[in-house]
């Protein structure tokens, strides 16, 4: 965490001499230590395999359910009991103070859960037949006040915590948003335990905690396989850029950009993804463009500039069989059309164009304008963006530049360094870029 | 009985003379009709004496039906259904409902399993998804002897007093229930592609398990939890597995696109006009099938496949495509260069890091040949580190015999092409690999 401000240094202290207090005021006689002792260890599993959602302090897991369990089974300092075991998870990561505060919030939370559950005339102990339907209000008063405080006390201590730079902790409300959600569902599992430990005793928890953590598992896995194919699409766009020096990274700019102007417009989440992998395979069909095209330097034949024409259905034609969104496809495929109709490989116009194409279009233009060619340096931002306004509603779609010039305006733009060209005859040099709107390709005139 | 019943149509399908156990699928329809004759007769039986319980019997069928609905591919081509398995497994252990005791048969639960799948495979044959009957009938089956054990115990006093007792059993009925689906499926799929038993049933088991873990914790659950809440725990103890299913759908479907992505971009070689159309996926479509001949387990198959598809993917930096593509004619040194370009790129991916490794080793000869030249003692054989992985071997012998038969489908062309690899097993590849490419090779000509 860092040094922190005096501000949240007293804002720890509270939780945690509020939840000490609370606690040490018991009462601790008739108190059931067995089902402290066995919830404990289960918590103390569960959390020692918490799942980190992002970098950052967030993480989730199911031990609010065998909290919930703990306020019917034992009340509310045994569910106090259980609460701190979260801290004791063997989780790597959190600081002495981090794990403190921890024990602390949860301790504090699942106490005022339990007091709660009293409050709206809830029985401590085995719930039996006759306990339904009327322990299910009180128990949901718990769960309700165990999430709440638990986000609360926590939304708190990152406020305060915050990085001084002021960036935006929008991430951190919308994921608690989230996991406010999912927090409830697994609260929910906690009544079960209870209800099902007067079947099958301490199986109870475990059986119930079986398939969440399973489901935990899968998450997992698809978050680290998520991250591997990310890397390897963006490792195998490399290699088909390797062979030129001057795009070299092009891909991975465009999907960014592509990104940033998706992000503007509040594309959904899905959608934005797809966008991102379509930037990264926009030009895999160039591959099948003859190397002496592209390093031609004079003006192309009719043929040269048809095979250039050809590389979105090439690109289409590689990329068909993954299974991406229909979208993608077809913004790889149309990501020259022009708004007047002049692009190509279709010579779509206007909203014919799918809407990937024309957000791809925009970025790819702009990276390539910043970049350095063989024909002239890099272009300042400034400069490019003038070129993107200026061919606005005849090449590009007015309201993704618009989207777009308002992005860098807060994001910035990491442009691509200036290639070293080594003296080798492995480098191959393109003399013309098909993607820059400032020097459109040069045809022969037929005659 | 069920063996005679089912051999009997497998040897008349196919010509007389390969055994049923040579036929393809033969297995398969073994399995089918045996779970087919064990159904008929449950149902024969189940209607001759009436159903107990409807009530109750209707709830797990509309709960097994939806299960089957929400089907599930696992990584590997594994279709299972997670709900449907446990909903059927939980009716078979079932001993009471709220406070009434349950007394229906195994054939009961074989009955009502198998309308329930028969209903949920309905939606998938309207949209013209073929049912994938072996899976059922695997499930089938493992239910049905969870059912015959257990459903005679049910109404023994001694396991409905004594919870300690019953839920031993019923756990150990689960896991049962759960290793027998392991062990059918491995042997179909060891029918199916050729695979080992051992090395099928290890993979099976380590895909399945943590499903299946799932799975049998909640049938456990739903089946207790019918004491406390009555049919309310179908419906309550099949959210948390549908939560998996959710998560596990996820999973399986990027492991899906990755593999379609790295076959897809593995073709840019050939559109860029490095090799030859259809190299790459010939290449590690044969690949696979000898690593799998020799044993390979699945996560090695994985990055066995993903290697042999990239295998070329060095040839990007080539500022000329090789003629033909074929990297078996050019000399070793440029075979080198474009292997270790092909590693450096799969390393830029850091994730891949023994992929890259077997492409960078894949043109290493299998004997160190300075060493036999020198005859000391006949072939000197280099201590383990210095050889190539299996994997490499595998992609070498593969790669040479694809660069010398190409698309062609000529058996002689291919016998031949075998020939030559044999003749350089002294010191280029592998033995053990060529033996496994002929087999293979040999399969596929009978097939053709």
């Amino acid at each position: 965490m860092g040094k922190l401000s005096r501000v949240a240094l007293l804002y720890i202290g509270a939780v945690v001499v509020s939840a000490v207090v609370l606690v040490a005021r018991g009462p601790f006689t008739g108190l059931r230590w067995q089902y402290v002792v066995f919830l404990g260890i289960l918590v103390i599993v569960s959390e020692s395999r918490a799942t980190q959602l992002r970098k950052g302090q967030l993480t989730w897991s199911p031990s609010s359910a065998a909290m919930l369990a703990s306020v019917v089974l034992a009340g509310p300092v045994g569910a106090a009991i259980v609460g701190a075991c979260t801290a004791l998870g063997l989780r790597r990561g959190p600081s002495i103070l981090q794990r403190v505060f921890n024990t602390a919030m949860y301790a504090l939370s699942a106490y005022l859960a339990g007091r709660a559950f009293l409050a709206l005339g809830g029985q401590v102990g085995l719930p039996d037949e006759q306990s339904f339907p009327g322990i299910i209000a009180p128990f949901a008063g718990a769960a309700l006040v165990l999430v709440v405080a638990n986000h609360g006390l926590l939304s708190g201590v990152l406020w305060l915590t915050r990085p001084p730079d002021g960036t935006p902790s929008g991430v951190g409300v919308g994921l608690s948003g989230r996991l406010l959600l999912s927090d409830l569902g697994y609260a929910a599992y906690g009544l079960l335990i209870a209800a099902l430990w007067s079947v099958v005793g301490f199986f109870a928890p475990l059986l119930v905690l079986i398939p969440l953590f399973v489901a935990r598992w899968a998450v997992a896995q698809f978050a680290e396989q998520q991250k591997a194919y990310e890397a390897t699409v963006g490792a195998l766009c490399q290699a088909v850029e390797t062979k030129d020096f001057y795009t070299r990274g092009h891909s991975d700019r465009v999907s960014r950009g592509s990104v940033m102007i998706a992000r503007e417009i509040g594309m959904r989440s899905e959608r934005v993804e797809a966008i991102r992998y379509a930037g990264m395979l926009h030009d895999v069909g160039k591959l099948g463009v003859p190397t002496k095209v592209l390093q031609k330097t004079g003006k192309l034949t009719e043929e040269e500039y048809a095979a250039i024409q050809l590389h979105p259905m090439r690109g289409l034609d590689i990329v068909r069989e993954i299974g991406f969104l229909d979208e993608a496809l077809a913004g790889i495929m149309h990501h020259h059309e022009r708004i007047d109709g002049r692009g190509y490989p279709m010579g779509l116009a206007g909203d014919e164009i799918p809407e990937f194409a024309r957000v791809l279009a925009v970025a790819d233009a702009f990276d390539s304008m910043t970049s350095t060619r063989s024909y002239r340096g890099a272009r300042p931002v400034a400069e490019a963006i003038e070129e993107l306004r200026k061919w606005s509603g005849t090449q590009f779609d007015p309201a993704f530049v618009d989207a777009f010039v308002a992005a860098l305006k807060r994001e910035g733009w990491l442009r691509s360094e200036a290639p070293v060209i080594p003296a080798d005859d492995l480098a191959t040099v393109t003399a013309q870029d098909h993607d820059d709107p400032g020097a459109p390709l040069r045809v022969i005139d037929s005659l | 009985m069920s063996d005679l019943a089912g051999r009997t149509p497998a040897r008349s399908s196919r010509e007389m003379r390969r055994y049923p156990w040579q036929v393809r699928d033969s297995g398969q329809l073994l399995l089918v009709v045996a779970a087919g004759v064990w159904l008929v007769a449950a149902v024969a039986q189940t209607a001759a004496e009436g159903l107990q319980d409807p009530r109750i019997a209707i709830a797990f069928g509309a709960l097994i039906a939806f299960g089957e609905v929400l089907r599930l591919n696992l990584p590997g081509d594994r279709e299972t259904a997670p709900i449907g398995f446990a909903g059927a497994l939980a009716y078979a252990l079932l001993i009471n409902v709220g406070t009434k005791f349950v007394q229906h048969s195994a054939e009961q639960v074989v009955t009502v399993a198998a309308i329930g799948m028969i209903i949920g495979a309905l939606p998938h044959l309207a949209v013209g998804r073929p049912a994938r009957v072996s899976g059922m009938a695997v499930r089938l089956l493992c239910v049905a002897c969870v059912a015959y054990i257990f459903r005679p115990l049910a109404s023994n006093s001694a396991v409905e007093s004594h919870w300690g007792l019953a839920v031993t059993l019923m756990t150990a009925l689960t896991v049962l229930a759960l290793l027998l689906e392991a062990v059918l499926t491995a042997l179909l799929r060891v029918d199916e592609q050729r695979a080992r038993f051992r090395v099928a049933l290890v993979d099976e088991m380590r895909v399945q398990l943590p499903l299946g873990a799932a799975v049998g914790a909640s049938a456990l659950l739903i089946a207790f939890a019918a004491e406390v809440m009555g049919l309310a725990a179908l419906a309550v103890f099949t959210a948390p597995l549908l939560v998996t299913q959710v998560a596990f759908r996820r999973y399986a479907g990027i492991r899906a696109t990755y593999l379609q992505t790295v076959r897809a971009l593995a073709k840019v070689t050939e559109i860029g006009g490095y090799v030859e159309a259809g190299h790459s996926e010939r290449v590690s479509r044969l690949a696979v099938a000898i690593g799998r001949e020799l044993g390979i387990h699945e996560p090695q198959l994985l990055e066995l496949e993903y290697a042999a598809l990239m295998h070329d993917i060095g040839q990007l930096s080539l500022h000329d495509p090789i003629p033909g593509g074929a990297t078996v004619l050019v000399s070793r040194q440029d075979q080198q260069r474009i292997a270790e370009l092909g590693a450096d790129v799969i390393q830029q991916a850091q994730v891949l890091g023994s992929v890259a490794e077997i492409v960078r080793r894949q043109n290493e000869p299998y004997r160190d040949t300075d060493h036999a030249a020198n005859g000391r003692a006949g072939f000197a054989e280099p201590h383990q580190g210095s050889r190539p992985p299996l994997s490499s071997r595998i992609i070498k012998a593969a790669n040479a015999f694809d660069d010398l038969v190409g698309s062609s489908l000529d058996p002689g062309r291919a016998a031949a092409a075998v020939q030559r690899l044999r003749l350089d097993t002294a010191s280029e590849y592998d033995p053990a690999t060529v033996e496994a490419l002929s087999r293979v090779v040999n399969r596929r000509s009978i097939l053709l």
